[in-house]
């Protein structure tokens, strides 16, 4: 996507819904689904004589998050009004933070293992705490023009995340969102499900086009409500040949008068950005402290404790898997990019056999799979890390070969059954190298044609060997057999 | 029986020599007698208030324990929610607004089983200072019936002076509290900021609300104060230390007073009879034993403006939610759709295209008119004053500086505090004015607030005393102020000063 005409500079500003089970400034529940109006109470309502009350547990998940993102903490931190009139903002102000957030000045490293970008750090500006607002919906059936508003959402804590303008194309901002939300995940702070809309972006996209006479830049745009990943990725493309295209119109640039950030919409289903109506000068939303809500302090001393509680992150795991079990990049980011659950999963495998690369391979090829087409967790997929290993040792031992590893693993997920007690039903069993070299010699003695076409260098024809020697013996290594073939023949004059 | 005090009656009501609902009925029939010609009250609830009685006192005889205030009726101030209850700020805006919950002070109250005998009136959202900014209704004077009771608690503070009730709750953003009580002659109290909780206190200017009692003594105050202060989970601005039990030591006189005197309080503008009254006062502490010394409050002179920065921008914020879609009376929609439709084919038929495009939405002219038909003038104009502070561009100069002249108000006070234990002086320039006579003039109702301001700006502790009479039998307050949580002191200081006068038993002749 990325071009030679121009340079993309993105910045992301997402919006995280904390996990907490009640709000932000009062106890009513944040669950999601519940029928309109039944989750308030006089303050989310903003009633007349009604005061928030801050939820610690909300602030302690947003410090979380912003020391994952190596943000630094403010010691003293307050509340802000953001003041504008819409039906879904019950007091006529949203109680958010201004100039004092509690945290800022972070940074997020993306990679890229398909390697369509080097790895680099995002810069974050800052990343503060406020409360939702309600959701509108607007009947627009037959010249009716009700609208409903429902509160249930007013005062659910929302993380404001917002990144310096320092990704280059829509693969990087999509990596970006991918490393936030498995970092969320893991840190179990969100739920990131954003249909539900726990995770909402906005893009802040313009282009840098070298002209003959200078670098320019193009007026920046605003581009809201995308609801998807790919929808991100799509929006930031089509936005940029449109910027490119709209500047070779009108030569328009950032900072030309009369010209003003843009606020555009994303249409998923025509998959183009929209202008949205807007006044021309900057919102002034006439922020002020937040009288009702005394100032947040933050000692040293709870920043640490706070950190000790952060476990491992995506990235220190992915470097851990990679230097201890010798995987690849690639492998480790599957594996990581799955649930915290999956690696433990993998690392028990992996050191239980002994061979990380095996273990990767047989969990991306077989109980990822399996758990997909199950629609499985890795708690609910019934072979435990440890019998899978079991297994494992086994093919790695030529017990067993690979491809009837398989088999065996079937019946183990089916039944339960250990490894050795899943074998010994399909009637797997080691065969002596003896009986195998004597099948081998009567192979070769029965097919003079085949001998005769692997002497002249079609190697293929070994395979016809293995085929005929699993319908003699199904537990004949295939392997063994081919090589022993090989070598009979070319001791033959 | 109903010139009584609080104290005094508790001790009847315990040992059963009157019943709350003999009481109850009592202040129903005075009230029934005298509020036409005051007007303290929007609301009395007889029936209501009866019941309750009539419940405590069954409860009573049946021996159960009961709570401080047993049967005591009290009035409250129209802007504490109490849930079922209107609660109408004296507000078109909210005429019809019942709160669904109950406030802190007025769940405090009940548990208490004090008798809620009715709700009294107020200017629009606490802010005046003569309670003619009521939107529902005039109150009077008792002293005379041609002026103002003060404001904005001058329903408080009148039915106390008229014996209508002996216990009230007023609440105080610049003065609210103790300029009517001055003016009325009774004893008010604005506690330390955060030491009674707002919650439930339909918020003027968050950071200077404070509700406190209105009594006849210092003694009733105490009772009163016990029982709504102290710490609430709902409201984190409420400071974390319980209340002390200030009717344990309100009688106890205090040894060794220091009394400040702010020499700029004594300056011009004040009213000789007021200064005559509050420098007799100041006599009567010393053949007391008390000690006076003179200080200097080099910021008082920036309090007024301060606080008409301060003051009306959280109020522009915290009456953002009347707009007539979420709380407040909504206009006449069909009239504004119509209005609107013929508005734009007006514009449109003169060819004003672009004219005609940008007016307002229906739901923009929906907020627009709400506002307008429901708040009145005061209202508006701080409403504007705060939106324009705040504004990009003006908020530094504005609200900033103010912030930051209130902490040097602060520092006077703090610095006032090292010297002496409490700060002597008037409540107001002057006694009572006349109904009329400041209302054309905001820059002169905004000065009434010179003396009292401050104490809010700095969340200390200020107490209104009556001292004295005018000529005409006017009241006159005298004002004492504390540092934070030293309410006890305050008074004690005021229980001694009672206990040597009798300003606090003249009557107004009704
Ligand atoms: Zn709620």
């Amino acid at each position: 996507m990325s071009s030679e005409k121009y340079t993309i500079v993105i910045g992301l500003e997402t919006h995280v819904q904390l996990q907490t089970r009640t709000k932000l400034f009062c106890s009513c529940s944040t669950k999601f689904g519940a029928a309109p109006n039944t989750q308030t109470c006089p303050i989310c309502s903003g009633n007349p004589g009604t005061l928030p009350v801050m939820n610690r547990r909300a602030f302690d998940l947003g410090l979380q998050t912003a020391l994952a993102l190596n943000c630094t903490i403010a010691p003293f931190t307050k509340w802000d009004r953001k003041q504008y009139y819409y039906p879904d903002l019950p007091k006529g102000y949203q109680i958010s933070q201004y100039d004092l957030p509690f945290s800022s000045e972070g940074h997020l490293e993306i990679s890229d293992s398909k390697g369509r970008f080097e790895t680099k750090r995002v810069g974050i500006f800052r990343a503060h705490l406020e409360e939702d607002a309600g959701k509108s919906m607007h009947d627009e059936q037959a010249g009716k023009a009700d609208s409903k508003i429902d509160l249930n959402r007013t005062g659910t804590p929302l993380l404001e995340i917002v990144t310096k303008p320092d990704m280059r194309s829509p693969a990087e901002a999509k990596a970006y969102l991918t490393e936030l939300k498995l970092l969320l995940t893991y840190l179990g702070v969100s739920d990131c499900n954003m249909q539900e809309g726990s995770l909402r972006v906005d893009a802040n996209v313009n282009l840098h086009i070298d002209t003959p006479a200078g670098k320019i830049a193009t007026p920046i745009v605003e581009i809201k409500n995308m609801n998807s990943f790919r929808a991100v990725e799509k929006a930031i493309g089509y936005e940029a040949e449109r910027q490119y295209a709209d500047w070779q119109e009108t030569g328009k640039k950032l900072g030309d008068p009369g010209v003003f950030k843009q606020t555009r919409g994303w249409d998923d289903t025509a998959g183009v950005t929209r202008s949205q109506r807007a006044k021309e000068e900057s919102s002034d939303y006439r922020y002020f402290p937040d009288p009702d809500l005394v100032p947040v302090t933050v000692s040293p001393e709870r920043i640490e404790e706070v950190r000790r509680t952060l476990g491992e992150l995506p990235a220190q795991l992915r470097t851990r898997l990679e230097t201890t079990y010798a995987i690849t990049p690639y492998d480790s980011e599957v594996i990581v990019n799955q649930e915290r659950k999956f690696v433990d999963y993998f690392t028990e495998v992996a050191a239980a056999c002994g061979d990380g690369k095996m273990a990767s391979n047989w969990l991306q090829q077989d109980v990822l799979r399996v758990m997909s087409e199950r629609d499985l967790t890795i708690e609910s997929y019934p072979v435990r890390a440890a019998a899978l290993a079991e297994l494992l040792l086994k093919v790695k031992a030529g017990d067993v070969d690979t491809s009837r590893g398989r088999e065996v693993l079937q019946r183990m997920f089916d039944h339960g059954e250990n490894a050795a007690a899943a074998m010994s039903a399909l009637g797997i069993e080691k065969v002596d190298e003896s009986a195998l070299v004597s099948l081998c010699e009567e192979l070769v003695a029965a097919n003079p044609r085949l001998v005769a076409d692997v002497k002249a260098g079609k190697m293929q024809a070994a395979g016809a060997f293995v085929g005929q020697a699993k319908k003699k013996n199904p537990n004949a290594n295939p392997a063994r057999i081919r090589d022993l073939c090989l070598e009979i023949i070319a001791k033959l004059p | 029986m109903h010139e009584q005090t609080a104290t005094e009656l508790l001790g009847l009501l315990h040992s059963g020599k009157v019943s709350s609902e003999e009481l109850t009925k009592a202040y129903a029939e005075r009230i029934a007698a005298i509020d036409p010609k005051v007007g303290a009250f929007l609301r009395v609830d007889v029936d209501g208030a009866l019941a309750q009685a009539r419940a405590i006192d069954a409860r009573r005889k049946s021996g159960e324990k009961l709570g401080k205030l047993a049967g005591l009726p009290v009035a409250v101030k129209d802007l504490l929610c109490s849930q079922g209850d209107l609660a109408t700020c004296g507000s078109k805006m909210l005429a019809d607004y019942r709160a669904p919950y109950d406030s802190t002070i007025v769940a405090r109250l009940k548990s208490a089983d004090a008798v809620l005998l009715g709700r009294t009136n107020m200017d629009e959202f606490a802010m005046g200072g003569s309670t003619e900014n009521s939107a529902l209704g005039k109150t009077q004077n008792p002293w005379d019936l041609t002026r103002t009771p003060g404001g904005s608690s001058g329903g408080a503070a009148a039915c106390v002076a008229a014996d209508m009730a002996c216990l009230s709750i007023g609440t105080d953003t610049g003065g609210s509290i103790r300029q009517p009580a001055a003016h009325c002659g009774i004893t008010g109290l604005k506690p330390t900021y955060g030491r009674v909780s707002r919650h439930g206190l339909i918020a003027f200017a968050s950071s200077l609300d404070q509700a406190g009692p209105m009594t006849r003594t210092a003694e009733d105050a105490a009772l009163l104060l016990e029982t709504i202060a102290g710490p609430d989970p709902l409201d984190s601005t409420c400071i974390a230390e319980p209340a002390p039990r200030y009717t344990e030591t309100v009688r106890e006189p205090l040894q060794g007073l220091t009394l400040g005197l702010v020499r700029e309080h004594f300056a011009a503008g004040l009213d000789g009879d007021v200064e005559r009254a509050v420098r007799e006062a100041i006599k009567v502490y010393e053949s007391l034993g008390a000690k006076v010394k003179e200080i200097s409050f080099p910021h008082a002179k920036y309090g007024v403006a301060v606080y008409y920065i301060i003051a009306p921008c959280e109020a522009s914020s915290n009456l953002a939610r009347y707009d007539g879609v979420h709380y407040g009376r909504r206009t006449d929609e069909a009239k504004l759709v119509a209005e609107l439709d013929a508005e734009r084919k007006e514009l449109l038929a003169a060819g004003r295209k672009r004219e005609a495009e940008q007016l307002d939405t229906s739901l923009v002219r929906l907020y627009r008119k709400s506002r307008a038909e429901g708040f009145g003038p005061e209202v508006k104009r701080r409403v504007m004053l705060g939106t324009y502070a705040l504004s990009a561009g003006y908020y530094d100069a504005y609200y900033l500086k103010a912030l930051k002249v209130r902490r040097l108000i602060r520092q006077d006070y703090d610095e006032a505090f090292r010297q002496v234990d409490l700060i002597a002086g008037p409540v107001t320039t002057s006694p009572a004015f006349k109904i009329g006579e400041k209302v054309a003039d905001p820059m002169a109702m905004y000065l009434v607030d010179l003396y009292t301001v401050s104490a809010n700006l700095a969340g200390v502790g200020g107490i209104s005393i009556p001292c004295g009479a005018s000529p005409a039998g006017l009241p006159i307050g005298l004002q004492l102020q504390c540092p934070p949580l030293a309410e006890d002191k305050l008074l004690r200081a005021a229980h001694m000063f009672q206990t040597a006068t009798d300003w606090h038993q003249r009557r107004p002749k009704l």
